[in-house]
């Protein structure tokens, strides 16, 4: 992706803008995110990062998990203890996830437009 | 309980007049093992005579748990098996509520059977959440799943009594507790239908069907469906696992009960941040583990539950 970008930008402005909408995130370099889930919670149960963020879970607890986005946009293998599972989000929105295996568990991620990208300048 | 049984069991006079005190209060004891047990029946239920079935019901195994809350699942487990051996009347078979394995691995599943067959009785399963972490649930109904409906629920019939198995750990939703489905329900009404009012009736599933503590999702979110069907009977046992300690209710003719695990135990409602497993002190863990005695006489409405620690 950081290859494509990098040719966008010695491309025509056309070109250019429709790479930044294909990768918006590209240049963003957003800090990554980390989740824990520790006593049955993921924490922080909410966070809110830059599309291009990948978000990772990470598991503190003697007992598995399985985190599970609501819409089923992603989904874990089953994390055992110190297992983390990362999930790269590129498009705008909120999401929701819990644990299937226990669905009492319930996080959100919410991914702002990367603003600043330089793709978007 | 008759003065033969007691004198067989070489129970002193003391005991058994601490097990009238409890019975008076509501509190069944019974002899197993030579040694008797609190936690039992409430109500008009006599002390059991093992004149008609018993069965044993063990849960919440975990075979596969190694962490330090106890670092030898499967040895726990076998200890529990071999407590049949020294029952005094030997279960017909075993109901086994789930969470057989950790992590739904092939090699827990064959270590679980492994301890478990040494019991040489008929073994019914419902599954865990413990259980059906590969997706399409294949490993556990590949094992256990002949002649089940669904994801692994069946029913069967044992001395006049119906037993119904349930599945509530699949499909769960966001924010949810256990969760039966449409399906299952409709398929138990059907099957509870034209059944004499006057059948026992036991159903057992891996989460509670009554609502324990929400906000660690120990209930089950359509239960009131499936206690419904069952309202009309005279005797409803319902057994259930998942919270790894002893609890119990009486809602007008339905007893529900919590069996301890073989593996490790978890906190009371709210006494810790999680309902993660419980490190207690070494000699203390055996105490808190254990399997759960049931015996059905009959003419009596409430069945006999005792439960019994693998020590102490």
């Amino acid at each position: 992706m950081t290859k494509l970008a990098t040719v966008a930008r010695f491309s025509f402005a056309v070109a250019l803008l429709a790479m930044a909408a294909m990768f918006p995130a590209v240049s963003t370099r957003a800090a990554d995110t980390q989740v824990q889930i520790d006593q049955f919670i993921f924490a922080p149960q909410r966070v809110s990062v830059k599309a291009g963020t990948t978000v990772t879970w990470v598991n503190d607890d003697d007992i598995p998990h399985v985190v599970v986005s609501s819409k089923k946009l992603f989904k874990s293998k089953t994390l055992d203890t110190n297992d983390r599972f990362s999930f790269t989000f590129t498009t705008p929105g909120t999401y929701e996830y819990f644990c299937s295996l226990h669905p009492h568990m319930t996080g959100t991620v919410v991914v702002e437009a990367a603003t600043g990208s330089k793709a978007a300048q | 309980m008759t003065s033969d049984q007691n004198e067989s069991s070489g129970v002193s006079r003391r005991k058994i007049l601490e097990c009238m005190t409890w019975a008076g209060t509501g509190v069944l004891w019974s002899l197993a093992g030579g040694t008797p047990r609190s936690v039992g029946i409430i109500g008009a239920a006599t002390a059991a005579e093992p004149s008609g079935l018993t069965f044993l019901q063990i849960s919440d195994s975990h075979v596969g748990f190694d962490k330090p809350a106890n670092p030898n699942a499967l040895g726990t487990l076998e200890e529990a098996i071999n407590k049949i051996h020294s029952m005094p009347v030997k279960p017909s078979f075993i109901i086994h509520t789930g969470d057989i394995t950790h992590l739904s691995k092939p090699s827990e599943f064959d270590d679980a059977d492994r301890i478990i067959s040494q019991a040489r009785l008929d073994v019914h399963y419902v599954p865990g959440e413990h259980d059906v972490l590969d997706e399409d649930v294949k490993l556990y109904r590949d094992r256990y799943g002949r002649g089940t409906k669904g994801t692994g629920w069946y029913s069967f019939d044992a001395n006049g009594v119906h037993f119904v198995g349930l599945v509530n750990v699949v499909d769960l939703k966001a924010g949810g507790l256990g969760n039966l489905g449409d399906d299952q329900l409709a398929w138990l009404e059907d099957d509870l239908k034209g059944r004499s009012a006057s059948t026992p009736i036991v159903v057992f599933a891996h989460i509670p069907l009554w609502t324990v503590y929400p906000a660690w999702g120990w209930g089950t979110e359509d239960a009131a469906r499936a206690l419904n069907y069952l309202k009309r009977f005279g005797s409803v046992t319902v057994l259930n696992g998942h919270i790894h300690q002893i609890m119990q209710k009486v809602e007008g003719s339905v007893t529900f009960h919590t069996a301890m695990s073989t593996a490790f135990p978890q906190p009371a409602p709210g006494a810790a941040p999680s309902p993660g497993p419980m490190k207690v002190a070494d000699d203390k863990l055996r105490s808190l583990l254990g399997v759960t005695d049931v015996s059905v006489k009959r003419g009596q409405q409430r069945l006999a539950i005792i439960d019994q620690p693998l020590q102490g």
